[in-house]
């Protein structure tokens, strides 16, 4: 492992919020001026934590979806209605506000583009986030690595970062993205609407013995299913890096 | 385990943070031996439950309790009698 993993103690720092993007209804992406902000790999997280007027406070983890290029720290946050800190991010933060966070934190899930083997990307709704970082990481620095993204979302209404998503892909440089809808889609859908299943994994998922490396990121259950059908189709555990947000997050 | 339990259950990218404040370094790529199964799994890959009282992590591959943390007010109670070797770079 490369020595600037070793990064020393963690500090709790305010970033200020630049920007708010509603990305889908439920979803919206959270543009920060963070002074000093040490710089991320694609694929690590930050810790956020909310401070009530009583003091009770509240963390949870939320994977960083702008490449280390960005000179603004982004996170893509899902409102979970029943969640202690995500309907604060997504609803009641504006623009202006600060927002109290220490990282950027990980050195599993990252992806540094310094690897010629091929990526699959599988996300599962706003897992999708940190294979954003990497894929956007990949695109600020023109790098041809053959990438795959499996994306499972709800319904079309729910799919994140759609329009970029799409004029990534168009730009024939090796980025092809698979979306697969679960719940709804719309009329003339000619993607994927069910499950990730071994068939579609056996489409998109690059070959074996191509030695792909590859990130899930998503809902526990769909991470464990899509690493498990991987593991089956022959692919070496330890090159199936994954990242579960349990049922909820928060 | 019930349906609601297994989906509580998260994995070592999600104390990447705590594992930080304890040990001021990335420990998410050290590599744990289990001290039931003997298995070597990276910390970012193994098992981790956060809605218990405190932390608790357990193996992929035999579903030991390799180590406990809690955290409190102004100190920590680490288990790691799970782990038999952390071996991490500095």
């Amino acid at each position: 492992m490369a020595r600037t993993a070793v990064l020393g103690r963690l500090e709790w720092q305010f970033g200020t919020v630049a920007e708010l993007v509603m990305e889908t209804p439920k979803v919206a992406s959270l543009l920060l001026d963070v002074p000093d902000w040490m710089g991320h790999l694609a694929g690590q997280h930050v810790d956020v934590r909310v401070t009530a007027d009583d003091g009770y406070q509240a963390e949870r983890s939320y994977s960083i979806s702008s490449p280390p290029e960005d000179s603004r720290l982004a996170i893509t946050v899902e409102r979970l209605d029943d969640g202690e800190v995500s309907p604060y991010l997504v609803g009641e933060v504006r623009e202006g506000d600060k927002v109290e966070l220490r990282g950027p934190i990980g050195g599993y899930f990252v992806w540094k583009g310094d690897d010629d083997r091929p990526v699959l990307l599988v996300a599962g709704g706003s897992g999708v986030a940190p294979l954003m970082a990497m894929i956007r990481h990949r695109a600020a620095n023109h790098l041809k690595t053959p990438t795959r993204l499996l994306y499972s979302s709800r319904s079309y209404d729910d799919v994140i970062y759609r329009a970029e998503l799409e004029r990534l892909a168009s730009a024939g440089d090796g980025l092809t993205v698979a979306h697969t809808l679960t719940r709804m889609h719309p009329p003339g859908w000619t993607g994927y609407a069910r499950r990730i299943d071994s068939a579609m994994l056996a489409e998109v998922a690059w070959p074996k013995a191509q030695m792909p490396i590859v990130y899930v990121c998503g809902p526990t259950p769909m991470v464990e299913s899509a690493a498990n059908l991987l593991v089956d189709m022959g692919y070496d555990p330890r090159s199936v890096k994954t990242e579960r947000f349990g049922a909820t997050g928060g | 385990m019930t349906a609601q339990q297994s989906d509580m259950k998260l994995d070592g990218n999600a104390i990447g943070g705590l594992l930080r404040e304890i040990f001021a370094m990335e420990m998410t790529t050290a590599q744990g031996t289990c001290a039931n199964c003997g298995t070597v799994h990276m910390v970012g890959e193994v098992v981790v439950y956060l809605n218990a009282p405190g932390v608790v992590v357990r193996c992929p591959s035999c579903d030991y309790v390799q180590m406990k943390i809690v955290r409190g007010r102004d100190r920590y109670w680490m288990d790691m009698s799970g782990v038999r070797c952390l071996e991490f770079s500095v």
